[in-house]
């Protein structure tokens, strides 16, 4: 109103435009500088090839299930059934498959179909009669554990179809040929994921860019622009070096493919759509949203039963990985997985929260596990360093709110 | 008489902006000193100044309390003295009784352990002395607003009070309440007791008031002694907006035209007890252009009423007829409501009204998503624009439409959730409490609004509990009570008398007493 902004001189307006871009930037940075911390104490481990493969392929199933989390956290319950219901579906999984048979596209759709009815069940007691999503969720999570021990009858079942496995030990197909194959000399890069990433991180750019000018166009005050080309530069830095490492392994798995299509739909639906600001709405504040005309008790319901179905996934994800279904697969993954969350910059007490935050969080407890592994530290003290990495963010948060 | 305390020259910033400029306030044993201003002009600040919130050292000026300068660490500090604030939002807890919400802090004990006959004795003698008659053992969730009111003020009295502070006492409270409230003040008053009381009920400022002090822009701008001059109230908000409000209402030719909004024998029950009726069979009616006020006592209906209109959002058991533009309409879900063309304003809108940890932008698009999000995606350059005409167009003072709401006055929130209803575009608005807990110059803003929404051929209904207000801008007003319409007068030849009246004769045909809201205005159908 008062055009203030305009006359103010440049610098101040940059140091104005980092402070404000710190905070939400602030997780992305501290988890460059938690894997900086463990490439240098671990000697390079860290991001070799194969150990960021690896990294990739051990959190896949947090990161998918942190998705469905941060919606629910976002709506303003929690819900601590997510592990059990995993290790659940991995069960019936492997029920399906291993003892009945069953075509692997059919049984994959089924437990998708299971974990949405599992998330239905959940969410209506929540939804629509109003009971505490903890008290519901917790009586989930002793429900399913014991119903994937009774489909196990106690006992591990394995292995999957090698098809199945591929969900989660595959690679993409390499569609070019192979550098190595027209220059012998050349270490074996795979093509095709380097172009993916390539895309990928031109895409970025590009679509930044885009939505930059759009804005300029309209009058509105945008950061400066030697900030947004640092910016971008960084980030299309950052993929491509990942590229470059992941291309140098075995290319890029499967399951990092469905990870990414999946952080971009989550993301864009928070972001940019009105079903994704209802639920901010209701997290905020329910009785407003509900006299605004959303219809709250619905999308409640609808973030669980969206949440069991991401579970299922997980549970596939996990199974297709340890090529066995377990009785106690599945058990504290809820905890990672909130603490994901919350690490994330989520408010406790609903309507906070971002998907790429929650994505963040989740990447910083994988690499706290795997460097802490790779240094050899006791999964005793893993589990204290861990707990109190998520007691300081969330102070973090908090402190920062308060200012 | 000496004075019991002396706040001078103080001055109290926050980040640069200056709160409090070099105040005086000075306020004598046993008197009831007002503290008047528009909503920002430090009232606040300069209480918790005293109250040792802001402690000693982050202001400048001193505070004499009993002939010695008092430098206050915390508010521990500034109640050992008996300087007692309480707040506007009180700080009861919902599910202990009375008698444990006193004592919280310092229960009456031996070794240790409660003693709960002489936690009970002393309630007793606490709750004759506020003149609230009920048991200790009561839980506050079952008290309306006005009781839970008087047990905050037998908790400061359980605390030797020498000095009570009311910040904003009788905002949410209807006429009988606030005037037994005041009442109280009186009564300590010839106990020695001193009382601050801020209010934006000038009325009851006039009413009680030894003394008025009257703040702008952080400054004393005015110190009336009502003892040796007379209170106008026309000085007072002379000085609170330094502008002659000649006219604090707006004019409006009203153009008049076909009943938009009719309804016919709606009956509401309540959704916790349905066997109770609580809107008895009414027929109502709203036509284009015009300004209807419903008056009433708190718990007479008015609320639950108009959230039953709106898409069912209160109550069970609806039953009755209803005709938007001529059209039979079924609203059953608020969104069905919405999309009719009807728009509720409610009277709570921190509670029911905003989503405070966003930013103003969000607020105002949230119940027309789909006119910013064509094919679901929102197009975040049409709602940016869509948001900041409302910021013009209300004149919502903010830094940009990115502002938190919570961040904003009450004036400029209320114009957030009016700015959110607007939008819709709806036939007809229902406005609950519009100008409840704002300044004056947002209120005349506020009716100005009303006007331009009426000249612009909308049916709007206005339910107030301050008289002037359904005077000064409704073309009919309709008084109901105890669920149903008990009289119609047009707005030029109301009074605040008749209304009154036409209450009144109507509890006594029916031998009932003025019924305290004991209803829960916002309570949600399960």
């Amino acid at each position: 109103m008062t055009g203030k902004t305009v006359s103010l001189p440049e610098e101040r307006r940059h140091a104005g435009f980092i402070k404000n871009n710190l905070r939400s930037y602030g997780m992305l940075l501290s988890l460059l500088a938690i894997m900086l911390f463990f490439q240098v104490v671990t000697d390079g481990t860290l991001l070799q090839p194969v150990n960021l493969t690896n990294l990739v392929l051990q959190n896949s199933y947090i990161v998918i299930m942190a998705l469905g989390m941060l919606l629910v956290i976002v709506t303003g319950h929690i819900d601590l059934s997510v592990g059990s219901v995993a290790g659940f579906i991995g069960a019936v999984a492997a029920v399906l498959m291993v003892r009945y048979h069953v075509a692997y596209p059919v049984a994959f759709i089924a437990c998708l179909v299971v974990g949405a009815a599992i998330g239905a069940a959940q969410g209506y007691w929540i939804a629509y009669f109003g009971i505490p999503s903890f008290i519901v969720t917790l009586a989930g999570m002793l429900v399913f554990k014991g119903l994937a021990l009774a489909f196990l009858q106690g006992q591990s079942v394995g292995p999957f179809p090698p098809t199945f496995q591929k969900l989660s030990s595959g690679f993409i197909p390499e569609l070019i040929p192979s550098i190595s194959e027209l220059l012998p000399s050349a270490d074996a890069l795979h093509p095709t994921s380097l172009l993916i990433g390539t895309a990928l991180a031109l895409a970025l750019v590009y679509a930044s860019a885009k939505s930059r000018a759009r804005e300029q166009s309209h009058g509105i005050e945008v950061e400066p622009y030697a900030f947004f080309v640092g910016k971008s530069a960084a980030l299309a830095g950052v993929v491509l070096y990942f590229t470059y490492l992941i291309a140098s392994y075995h290319g890029l798995p499967n399951v990092l493919v469905i990870m990414m299509a999946l952080i971009a739909l989550y993301g864009f639906v928070t972001r940019r759509t009105a079903t994704g600001r209802q639920i901010y709405a209701v997290g905020g504040n329910a009785k407003a949203a509900k006299l605004s005309g959303v219809k709250t008790e619905r999308l409640t319901f609808l973030t669980f039963v969206n949440m069991g179905v991401l579970a299922a996934l997980a549970g596939l994800v996990f199974a297709a990985r340890l090529n066995t279904a377990t009785p106690k697969a599945g058990a504290g993954f809820e905890l990672d997985v909130i603490a994901a969350c919350f690490i994330g910059g989520a408010s406790a007490y609903g309507g906070v929260g971002r998907v790429g935050g929650a994505v963040v969080g989740a990447m910083i407890m994988g690499v706290m596990n795997n460097g802490m592994s790779i240094l050899g530290i006791g999964i005793d003290y893993q589990q204290v360093i861990k707990g109190l990495v998520l007691l300081g963010a969330v102070c973090i948060d908090v402190y920062n709110q308060r200012r | 008489m000496a004075a019991m305390l002396e706040m001078r020259g103080v001055s109290k910033s926050f980040a640069g902006v200056q709160a409090l400029r070099d105040v005086n306030f000075i306020v004598e044993a046993g008197q009831i000193h007002a503290l008047v201003g528009e909503n920002g002009a430090g009232k606040s600040t300069l209480m918790k100044v005293l109250s040792g919130v802001y402690p000693h050292g982050s202001y400048e000026g001193t505070i004499v309390f009993d002939g010695e300068e008092r430098r206050f660490r915390d508010i521990n500090d500034s109640e050992a003295l008996g300087i007692i604030i309480i707040h506007q939002e009180l700080a009861l807890i919902p599910l202990m009784s009375i008698s444990e919400n006193i004592f919280l802090s310092h229960p009456p004990a031996r070794f240790g352990v409660i003693d709960r006959g002489e936690a009970y004795r002393r309630t007793r003698q606490l709750l004759a002395q506020v003149g609230l008659r009920e048991s200790p053992d009561a839980l506050i969730t079952d008290l309306g607003v006005g009781k839970q009111q008087l047990v905050e003020i037998a908790k400061a009295l359980s605390k030797q009070v020498r000095m009570l502070i009311l910040d904003e006492p009788t905002a949410s409270l209807n006429e009988t309440d606030s005037a037994a409230l005041l009442d109280r003040l009186v009564a300590f008053r010839e106990q020695g007791i001193a009382s601050i009381l801020i209010s934006h009920k000038l009325n009851e400022v006039a009413r009680v008031a030894d003394r008025i002090t009257v703040l702008r822009d952080g400054r004393t701008v005015d110190d009336i002694d009502c003892r040796t001059e007379q209170v106008a109230e026309d000085r007072i908000i002379r000085s609170m907006v330094d502008r002659d409000l000649a006219h604090r209402f707006p004019e409006r030719d009203a153009k008049i035209g076909n009943p938009v909004l009719v309804v016919e024998d709606w009956s509401v029950h309540h959704p916790l007890h349905p066997e109770r009726q609580v809107i008895k069979n009414v027929d109502f009616h709203v036509r284009r252009g015009e300004v209807v006020g419903i008056a009433g006592l708190m718990g007479a209906g008015r609320t639950e009423f108009a959230m039953s209109l709106f898409g069912r959002a209160w109550g069970r058991g609806i039953s009755g007829r209803m005709r938007l533009d001529d059209r039979k309409v079924d609203l059953s879900s608020v969104a069905a409501a919405i999309d009719a063309g009807l728009a509720y304003v409610t009277e709570d809108r921190k509670q029911l009204g905003l989503i405070l940890a966003d930013d103003v932008r969000k607020n105002i698009t949230l119940a027309s998503l789909d006119q910013v999000a064509p094919r679901w995606v929102i197009d975040d350059i049409r709602e940016l624009k869509t948001a900041s005409d409302y910021r013009n167009r209300m004149r919502i003072r903010c830094s940009d439409v990115f502002q938190e709401a919570g961040h904003l006055s009450g004036g400029n929130q209320q114009k957030v959730v009016l700015s959110k209803w607007l939008m819709t575009n709806p036939k007809v608005l229902i406005l609950d409490e519009p100008t409840r807990g704002i300044d004056v110059g947002a209120k005349y803003e506020i009716y100005c609004i009303i006007n331009e929404l009426a000249e612009a051929g909308k049916g709007v209904v206005v339910i107030s509990s301050e008289m002037p207000e359904l005077l000064g801008i409704c073309d009919r007003i309709c008084v109901m009570n105890d669920g149903a319409f008990v009289g119609e007068f047009a707005g030029a030849d109301a009074t605040q008398e008749s209304i009154m009246r036409a209450i009144m004769r109507n509890q006594k045909i029916f031998g009932k007493g003025v019924r305290n809201n004991d209803m829960p205005a916002g309570e949600m159908r399960p």
